[in-house]
């Protein structure tokens, strides 16, 4: 009963701050736009990339791609450490 | 496990068509949606391709982790070092140098809507050969070794 109670409550918290989001801010219509309209207008002229997505993600945000591409990396090395240790620890042919 | 004569001739069609396409998604990166990390992903697809037609030791004959950990260090390497490469022209970190020089991938784009030209972007293009490449080496690796238990359930 105590646990449906908390449930319910919890639920109502949520519906509640989810219905409030969608009262204040409008779907679609930003209220802040400066940084999207620079890179719409100044994009194409500057980095000369026809795609916007590739001209933020790897030339205005290029330090995030940076580090996604060493997380990727990282986590790689520690998968193939993972399954190195599961497979009995023995010499493989990559050693 | 070998799968059945159908399936291998058939993977044996789709994996240089497979790798085809993720390399012309690399390649277009800057003109359609896609780039690095979603043509790596598709040739990773054709890794997994190859080993469910075949058994997991004839492809670990020719597709080595030895190689796939090469590609992804040349890649991560590669791309910080088109990042540095732009200290070599006083630029700062990540500066896009090669863009409306009129070189390689130097062609100025027009505002608005225009035919896609591949060689325009600067650095972008070596940026995303090197990410793709990477990506291509790392998501590989990770299914072999997700699919190693085949090996030992016999050949």
């Amino acid at each position: 009963m105590k646990k449906l109670l908390v449930v319910g409550v919890s639920l109502l918290i949520l519906a509640g701050f989810f219905g409030m989001m969608a009262m204040t801010f409008s779907f679609g219509s930003p209220m802040i736009t400066d940084m999207d309209d620079y890179f719409l207008r100044h994009g194409q002229e500057q980095t000369a990339s026809n795609n916007e997505c590739t001209a933020v993600v790897f030339d205005y945000r290029g330090f995030d791609t940076l580090g996604e591409s060493t997380v990727l990396f990282c986590a790689i090395i520690g998968a193939s450490l993972i399954f190195r240790k599961m497979q009995g620890g023995e010499e493989h042919e990559d050693e | 496990m070998r799968m059945s004569r159908i399936v291998r001739i058939g993977a044996d069609i789709l994996y240089p068509a497979i790798v085809i396409f993720g390399l012309y998604i690399v390649a277009h990166g800057h003109l359609t949606p896609g780039g690095g990390f979603q043509g790596g992903a598709v040739i990773a697809t054709g890794g997994a391709l190859v080993i469910v037609a075949y058994s997991y030791k004839e492809v670990t004959e020719w597709l080595t982790k030895k190689v796939l950990m090469g590609q992804e260090v040349i890649g991560l390497l590669g791309f910080i070092g088109a990042g540095l490469l732009a200290f070599a022209v006083g630029q700062v970190f990540f500066f896009n140098f090669l863009a409306n020089t009129g070189s390689l991938f130097g062609m100025p784009v027009p505002y608005g809507i225009n035919p896609g030209e591949l060689n325009t972007a600067g650095v972008i293009p070596v940026m995303n050969f090197a990410v793709g490449i990477e990506v291509w080496g790392g998501l590989t690796i990770v299914i072999l070794y997700m699919l190693s238990g085949l090996e030992k359930e016999g050949t």
